[in-house]
């Protein structure tokens, strides 16, 4: 849920990172944290265990810039990938206004790739939210180990696209972020499908991090526009 | 493209001053030093009273978080939710009202308040927060918005702000 604060001149939205556990959702909020000059981030909250694995949520406040006068700031949460902790996942997500699926490209972990993004699609469908509708991203996290599965069997997998939710988007619309491929096309049947956008990450490192994070934020002030 | 999850919702100046001048009252009334507003998303609406030597927007993350979890807490003992909680300490404590289940007032004061007048002003306060949130709200109804929309037409101003 956005929120416009007129008095302060803020528009304030939420982004959610969710995925299967260990896949890099806390890395990549702490890589933003060590990136932005410290001027316009807050702290970053963690509330794990004391083995590092999130047990509730990280939270990291970040400005993105200044529009039309109002400063633009995104909360960023990591839910707990960890199967066990639905009930505090599913919290995070109230009020969400994007999601990023941060996947982990080891073959090994396809499944809990799979289990994660049903998860987060009944999470969401449990508060009337349409995943499908939503400023939403994909990253595969973990490109550097030998055991990567190819992009185009993780894009089959977890980004097949969907019917586009309006007749008007049934067009060839290029992926602005891969040449030569598209988000929506006609796949062999005649049907139109809509995938969302994705990104290949080595969250360690950062690289594909500040990729990701644009291109969901952008997707969320477009659809406030 | 409209986002069917989220109600975006937005506060004027007014609003803000109305909701800061009913809690600056309710401090004076307890001596409780200092009060904040957080919506139930953990965002950050207003800070009242004495300035706060922590990071308010922290702040308003973890008892937002903090709520929500004593509200499915509640639903397992049978309850629908917990209007209020209740954080004693040695010298500060803190109290947590929701309104409307729309925004948070977390209430700071030290032992020399007693918490039995921080809980009998409470209930005034809220209902008076309460009231001027249903006026905003069925005013948004009424007009479509409280405020033309901001980014309206932003699409690229929008692409410029992440050409980095
Ligand atoms: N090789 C490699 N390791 C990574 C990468 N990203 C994260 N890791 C490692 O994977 C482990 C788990 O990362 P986290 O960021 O804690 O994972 P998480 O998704 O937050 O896990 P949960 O909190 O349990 O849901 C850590 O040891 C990271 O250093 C990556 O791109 N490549
Ligand atoms: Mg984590």
């Amino acid at each position: 849920m956005s929120m416009i604060n007129y008095a302060a001149r803020e528009i304030n939205c939420k982004i959610v990172y969710y995925g299967p556990g260990l896949g890099g959702k806390t890395t990549n909020l702490e890589h933003i944290y060590g990136k932005v000059k410290p001027d316009t981030r807050g702290k970053l909250i963690s509330l794990a265990t004391e083995t590092e694995r999130t047990l509730f949520f990280d939270f990291l406040p970040v400005d993105l810039g200044t529009i039309r006068g109002f400063n633009t700031r995104f909360h960023l949460y990591t839910v707990p990938g960890q199967v066990y902790y639905n009930a505090s996942r599913k919290l995070i997500l109230k009020n969400v206004d994007g999601i990023v699926f941060v996947a982990d490209s080891q073959v090994e972990r396809m499944e809990a790739n799979l289990e994660s993004m049903q998860n987060l699609y009944d999470n969401m469908a449990e508060y009337g939210y349409d995943l499908t509708r939503m400023p939403f991203v994909i990253q595969y996290n973990k490109r550097d180990l030998p055991n990567a599965a190819p992009i185009p069997e993780l894009q089959a997998a977890l980004n097949p696209g969907w019917e586009p939710a309006e007749a008007t988007k049934a067009r060839v619309t290029p992926d602005p972020y891969h040449a030569g491929q598209n988000l929506v096309d006609q796949i062999s049947t005649g049907q139109w499908v809509e995938r969302v956008p994705y990104f290949e990450a080595v969250a360690i490192t950062g690289e594909g991090v500040f990729d990701t994070l644009k291109a969901v934020s952008k997707l969320v002030l477009k659809a406030l526009a | 493209m409209t986002n069917p999850g989220a109600a975006s919702w937005s506060f004027d100046e007014e609003d803000l001053n109305a909701l800061t001048r009913a809690v600056s009252r309710f401090l004076s009334e307890t001596g409780a030093h200092s009060a904040l507003i957080a919506d139930r998303a953990g965002q950050l609406v207003a800070t009242v009273g004495r300035p706060l030597s922590f990071d308010p927007m922290v702040f308003a993350t973890l008892t937002a978080a903090d709520f929500s979890a004593n509200d499915q807490l509640a639903r397992l003992i049978g309850e629908t939710d917990f209007t209020t909680l209740f954080h004693q300490g040695e010298k500060e404590s803190m109290y947590v009202a929701d309104v409307a289940r729309r925004l948070i007032l977390v209430t700071l004061f030290d032992n020399q308040t007693p918490i039995g007048l921080v809980r009998l002003k409470m209930k005034p306060v809220v209902e008076e927060l309460t009231a001027h949130l249903d006026r905003a709200y069925s005013r948004a109804r009424e007009s479509g918005t409280t405020q033309p929309n901001i980014l309206a037409g932003a699409g690229e101003e929008i692409d410029e702000l992440f050409n980095w």
